[in-house]
C-alpha cells in the first residue's frame, strides 16, 4: 500500500477541541529501529497527537497506518493490539502494588495467575535492556525514575513494538536521564520504533535519529538530527529566530533580607517534609532552588508565606524600611502583610492557588488588594487600571480585561499572576516553577521580569526544574533533596552533573559557597 | 492480522465542550427546549387523557392568571420560593451544599408561631411583629450555624448534616403542636384568629403585598451583596478555590460561618413571612418542599438573584398550572406532576446543549 512500510504512519490527522485546533493535517512516520523526537513548544499539540495513536482520543480527520495497513484505534486496548505502548508524563500506577503486579494489571492472560512467572519475565526484560528494577518492590517505595522504569516495562511486557514517551526526562536528574537514554538506544538496536516527546533541544540532538516539529498544532516538518542544529530547530519550533540568552548582572549591594533558620515541617503523617533547613535570601540577587519534584520545595515556600505550619526554627525578615527584624513563624498571610512585609508569591498551582480561574482579570487583580479601604463595597477602578497596565506592559493576549483567566493560555495566565505579584512592589519575590508549561517566548519574558526585580533590589527566590536555566539565571543555587539542604553553589561556577548528584544524594554535599 | 476489522465501528460523532456561546443562541436553545417540552406534554396528554392539549395549556395558564386572586397567590408563592432561593444562594456560591433550608425555614416559622401563641395580645401588634421577626431570624441562624460550625472546625459533611437538621426541625414542630393543641389533634388551627395579633398588616388592602415587597427589596440587596460587597467577593473566592482563599489570607472558617449565618437568617425570615404574613399558623408542611425546590431555582439562575425572579416564576407558574388542570379536568394529581416533570426535565436538559456541542466526524477518505 505504501512504500517501505513505516511502523506507524499518520496522514492528514486533524483534531479539534471546540474552536481550538489541536492538530491540523499532521503527517508523520516512524520506522522500526529508529528514535524520532517530536519537538514543539507547550501547547503545540504533541501530546494530543500521541494520545490519538495510543487510543485516548480519536482523530476528527485523517488516517493512521500501522505497518502499511490502515488502523482504527478507538481505545488503549486497540492500541495494545497494534503493539503500541505509551508512557505518560503522569504515571498510571497503583501505589500499594508491586512492580510486577502493576505490570500485569488489567492484562487477561491464559492460564492461572502466577506472579512468580511475571516477576521472572520482568527480570528477563530488565536484563535485556539494562533496566535496574526489583519486581517485588512496591510502587510507593520507588523513586520517580524507578516508577518510570515500571511504566516502560509494562508496555514492553505487553509486547509493544512502538513506544511513545511523553516528556520522560522532565522528572529525571541528569544521571537518570543518561541511563534512560542508554536503555532507549538498546531498544532501538532491538528494532523498536520509539517516539519521544520533548522540548529540550540538547536531548533531541543527543538521542534521536530524526526530529519532527509541530508548531501551534501544525506540522512543520521532519529533519534528520545529524543535519540540523539548535538554532534551526528553535526557529522551526517558534517560527522566528530568537536569542536564547539570559542576561545575568552582578548583584548590587546585597543585604540579608530573609534569614531562614533551622526550620522543620511535618506532613499529616508526621513525616518530615522539611528537615532543618537554613539559608539566607539576599536583596538584589536570585536564589535558585533545585531538586527533584516533591523534595520539599512547595512546603518551603508555603512555610515562608505563612501557609504551612512550622514545627521548629524561625524565619527572620529584615525590613529595609524600618530596620526591624521580624519573625514570620506562626503568622498568617494577613498578619505577615500587616507587619509591613512585602512578600510576593507566585505559587506552582496558578489557577488553583494564585488565581481564580472563573473570575476575570480585574477580579483576580483584586485578590491582593480588595481589603483596602473601610467601605464594605468593592472598589473595582484601581484593579481595572492595574489589569489594563499589565495587559499592555506584559503583552497579555486576551479579548479584554473582563475575560475569565481560565480562558487564557498558560503563558498569559502566568503573566497575569506574575504581573499582579510584581505590582505589589515586593521586597521578597518567590516563584515556584514560573515557566512550567510556557512557550519559549513567554519563558524568556518571565526570566526578564525576574531579572528586573533583582535589579530593583528584590530578593528573588526561584524554584526551577530545568538545571540549564537555573545555572544561567541564578546567582546562587540551593539544592534540596528529601526536605534537606544538600548544599548551596554559586550559579556562575556551578556544574550541572554535580547538582544532579547533590539532588539525589542527600547525605553528602555541604556548604561549598 | 487485524486488518479485516478496519473501517468498522468508527465513531459517528463526538461531543465537545463549547468554548463560548452567544447569548441569543443560548436563549434560542432554551426556547426550543420549552417548545419541545410542550410538544411532548401534548403527546402525553392526548395518549392518556384524550383532552385537547391546547385546552389543557390554556387552563394551565389560567391557573396563574385566571383571576386577580390567582395572580396574588402566584405572586405570594413566587415571593416565598424566591426568598428561600435567595437564602440558599450565598451558601451554594461558597460550595457549601446547604440542603437544610427546609429545616431552617421551619424553625424560623416555629419561633414566630411560639411568640404569637404565648404573647397573644399582651403586647402592641407592631412590637410583637418585631419580636417575632427577631426570634425567627435567630432560629434560622442557629439552625444554619450548627452545621457551619462543625464544617469549619472539623470538616464534617455539610450536606448530610443540614439534611438531618431538617428532621430535627420537623420533630420539634410536631412536638410543639402537640403541646399547644389541647385536643391532641396534629393540626394547629389559625393562631390568634380573633385578635389577629402577630399578623402582618395588609398593605393598601392587599393581603400579601408586604411579603412581596420585602422579598423584592431582599432580591436587590442580595444581588448587590454578592456582586459588589467585599464579603460577597470573599464568598466567591472561597467557593472557587479554598487554596486561593488561604493564599491571599482569607479566614476560610470565618467566611463559612458568616455566610451560613446569612443563609440561615434569610431562611428564618422566610419562616416568619410564612407564619406572620401568610398562614398565621404552623405545620410540618410549612416549607412544603420549597427548601429543595429553591436549590433548583438557584442553580438554574446560576446564582444570580435577579435571574432567580424568572426561574422561580417559572417553577411556581408550573405548579399553579398543574394544580389547576388537576381540578379543572378532574385528573389525577399525578398527571399534573408528570407534565411539570417533563417541562423541568427539558429546561434543565437543554443546558447540556448550551455547554456542549455535537460534532459529526468528517473523514477525508483519501488523504494524500
Amino acid at each position: 500500500m505504501c512504500v517501505g512500510s513505516a511502523a506507524i504512519e499518520l496522514r492528514g490527522i486533524t483534531k479539534r477541541f471546540g474552536n481550538v485546533v489541536a492538530n491540523r493535517n499532521v503527517n508523520l512516520s516512524v520506522y522500526g529501529g529508529e528514535i524520532l523526537s517530536l519537538l514543539g513548544e507547550n501547547g503545540s499539540g504533541k501530546t494530543t497527537l500521541m494520545n490519538m495513536i495510543s487510543g485516548i482520543y480519536y482523530p476528527d480527520e485523517g488516517q493512521i497506518f500501522i505497518n502499511g495497513e490502515e488502523a482504527v484505534i478507538r481505545s488503549p486496548k486497540d492500541a495494545f493490539k497494534y503493539k503500541i505502548g505509551m508512557i505518560h508524563q503522569h504515571f498510571k500506577l497503583i501505589d500499594v502494588f508491586s512492580a510486577a503486579e502493576n505490570v500485569v494489571l488489567g492484562l487477561k492472560e491464559q492460564g492461572s495467575y502466577d506472579i512468580k512467572k511475571v516477576s521472572s519475565k520482568v527480570a528477563e526484560i530488565s536484563e535485556k535492556y539494562g533496566f535496574d528494577i526489583n519486581p517485588d518492590k512496591k510502587i510507593y517505595e520507588m523513586s520517580v525514575s524507578e516508577k518510570q522504569t515500571v511504566e516502560i516495562i509494562k508496555v514492553l511486557y505487553r509486547g509493544a513494538d512502538i513506544l511513545i514517551l511523553d516528556e520522560p526526562t522532565a522528572v529525571l536528574t541528569p544521571q537518570e536521564t543518561q541511563k534512560l537514554f542508554d536503555v532507549l538506544r538498546r531498544m532501538r538496536e532491538d528494532g523498536k520504533a520509539i517516539i519521544i516527546i520533548t522540548h529540550k533541544l540538547h536531548e533531541v540532538l543527543s538521542l534521536s535519529d530524526r526530529v519532527a516539529v509541530l508548531r501551534k498544532g501544525e506540522y512543520i516538518g521532519t529533519v534528520e538530527t545529524a543535519k540540523t542544529n539548535e538554532a534551526e530547530l528553535t526557529e522551526m519550533m517558534v517560527g522566528k529566530k530568537i536569542e536564547l540568552n539570559i542576561e545575568r548582572t552582578e548583584p548590587q549591594n546585597p543585604q540579608d533580607r530573609l534569614v531562614v533558620k533551622n526550620i522543620s515541617c511535618k506532613d499529616r503523617e508526621g513525616v518530615n517534609v522539611l528537615d532543618n533547613v537554613s539559608f539566607t535570601a539576599r536583596s538584589g540577587e536570585i536564589l535558585g532552588i533545585a531538586g527533584i519534584a516533591g523534595s520539599g520545595q512547595r512546603e518551603l515556600l508555603e512555610a515562608i508565606a505563612g501557609l504551612q505550619h512550622i514545627d521548629e526554627g524561625e524565619i527572620i525578615y529584615n525590613n529595609p524600611k524600618t530596620g526591624s527584624a521580624d519573625n514570620l513563624r506562626d503568622k498568617t498571610p494577613l498578619q505577615i502583610r500587616d507587619l509591613g512585609v512585602r512578600l510576593s508569591f507566585v505559587p506552582e498551582d496558578r489557577l488553583g492557588m494564585g488565581l481564580v480561574g472563573n473570575m476575570d482579570i480585574v477580579d483576580n487583580m483584586m485578590l491582593r488588594s480588595y481589603r483596602k479601604g473601610k467601605s464594605m463595597f468593592l472598589e473595582r477602578k484601581s484593579p481595572r487600571d492595574l489589569a489594563e497596565t499589565i495587559i499592555e506592559q506584559l503583552e497579555v493576549v486576551t479579548p479584554s480585561a473582563s475575560t475569565p483567566v481560565r480562558k487564557l493560555s498558560g503563558g498569559n495566565v502566568q503573566k497575569v499572576l506574575v504581573g499582579r505579584e510584581i505590582a505589589a512592589a515586593p521586597t521578597v519575590l518567590m516563584a515556584a516553577y514560573p515557566v512550567r508549561g510556557l512557550d519559549i517566548n513567554s519563558s524568556y519574558a518571565i526570566y526578564n521580569l525576574l531579572n528586573q526585580q533583582k535589579e530593583n533590589g528584590v530578593a528573588v527566590i526561584f524554584v526551577g526544574e530545568d538545571l540549564d536555566v537555573l545555572i544561567e539565571l541564578c546567582d546562587r543555587i540551593m539544592v534540596i533533596g528529601s526536605g534537606k539542604i544538600a548544599g548551596i553553589v554559586d550559579g556562575r561556577t556551578a556544574d550541572k552533573n554535580n547538582i544532579g548528584l547533590m539532588m539525589t544524594n542527600t547525605k553528602g554535599g555541604g556548604e561549598n559557597e | 492480522m487485524n486488518n479485516n476489522e478496519k473501517h468498522i465501528h468508527e465513531p459517528l460523532f463526538h461531543i465537545t465542550k463549547r468554548a463560548d456561546i452567544v447569548w441569543w443562541k443560548a436563549w434560542l436553545v432554551r426556547l426550543v427546549a420549552i417548545v419541545a417540552a410542550l410538544f411532548v406534554c401534548a403527546v402525553v396528554i392526548v395518549t392518556i387523557t384524550d383532552y385537547n392539549p391546547l385546552q389543557v395549556y390554556k387552563t394551565m395558564f389560567e391557573g396563574s392568571f385566571g383571576s386577580e386572586r390567582k395572580v396574588w397567590i402566584l405572586l405570594q408563592n413566587l415571593a416565598m420560593l424566591l426568598c428561600i432561593s435567595l437564602a440558599v444562594t450565598p451558601a451554594f456560591k461558597m460550595k457549601f451544599w446547604n440542603l437544610g433550608a427546609e429545616g431552617q425555614v421551619l424553625i424560623g416559622g416555629l419561633a414566630s408561631a411560639a411568640c404569637m401563641f404565648y404573647v397573644k395580645d399582651s403586647m402592641p401588634n407592631w412590637l410583637l411583629i418585631i419580636v417575632m421577626l427577631v426570634a425567627s431570624l435567630l432560629g434560622g441562624v442557629i439552625w444554619g450555624l450548627i452545621p457551619a460550625f462543625f464544617k469549619a472546625n472539623w470538616g464534617t459533611n455539610e450536606s448530610l448534616f443540614t439534611l438531618m437538621m431538617n428532621y430535627v426541625a420537623i420533630q420539634l414542630v410536631s412536638f410543639f403542636i402537640m403541646v399547644w393543641v389541647p385536643s391532641g389533634s396534629s393540626v394547629m388551627g389559625v393562631i390568634n384568629q380573633a385578635s389577629g395579633s402577630g399578623w402582618m398588616p395588609d398593605l393598601f388592602g392587599k393581603k400579601y403585598l408586604f411579603n412581596i415587597l420585602i422579598v423584592a427589596v431582599l432580591t436587590v440587596v442580595m444581588f448587590i451583596y454578592l456582586k459588589f460587597s467585599k464579603q460577597g467577593y470573599e464568598i466567591s473566592v472561597v467557593g472557587e478555590s479554598e487554596n486561593t482563599a488561604r493564599y491571599i489570607g482569607i479566614n476560610v472558617k470565618k467566611v463559612i460561618i458568616r455566610t451560613m449565618i446569612i443563609s440561615g437568617a434569610v431562611c428564618g425570615l422566610a419562616g416568619f413571612l410564612l407564619v406572620s404574613g401568610t398562614n398565621h399558623t404552623i405545620s410540618k408542611e410549612l416549607a412544603g418542599g420549597m427548601g429543595f425546590t429553591a436549590i433548583m431555582v438557584s442553580w438554574l439562575a446560576k446564582f444570580n438573584p435577579i435571574i432567580m425572579v424568572i426561574t422561580s416564576f417559572l417553577i411556581v407558574f408550573l405548579q399553579r398550572g398543574a394544580g389547576e388542570i388537576a381540578t379543572a379536568f378532574r385528573l389525577n394529581e399525578s398527571v399534573a406532576d408528570i407534565l411539570t416533570g417533563i417541562i423541568i426535565f427539558f429546561i434543565i436538559g437543554c443546558e447540556f446543549f448550551i455547554n456542549y456541542q455535537i460534532n459529526k466526524r468528517s473523514k477525508q477518505k483519501e488523504a494524500k
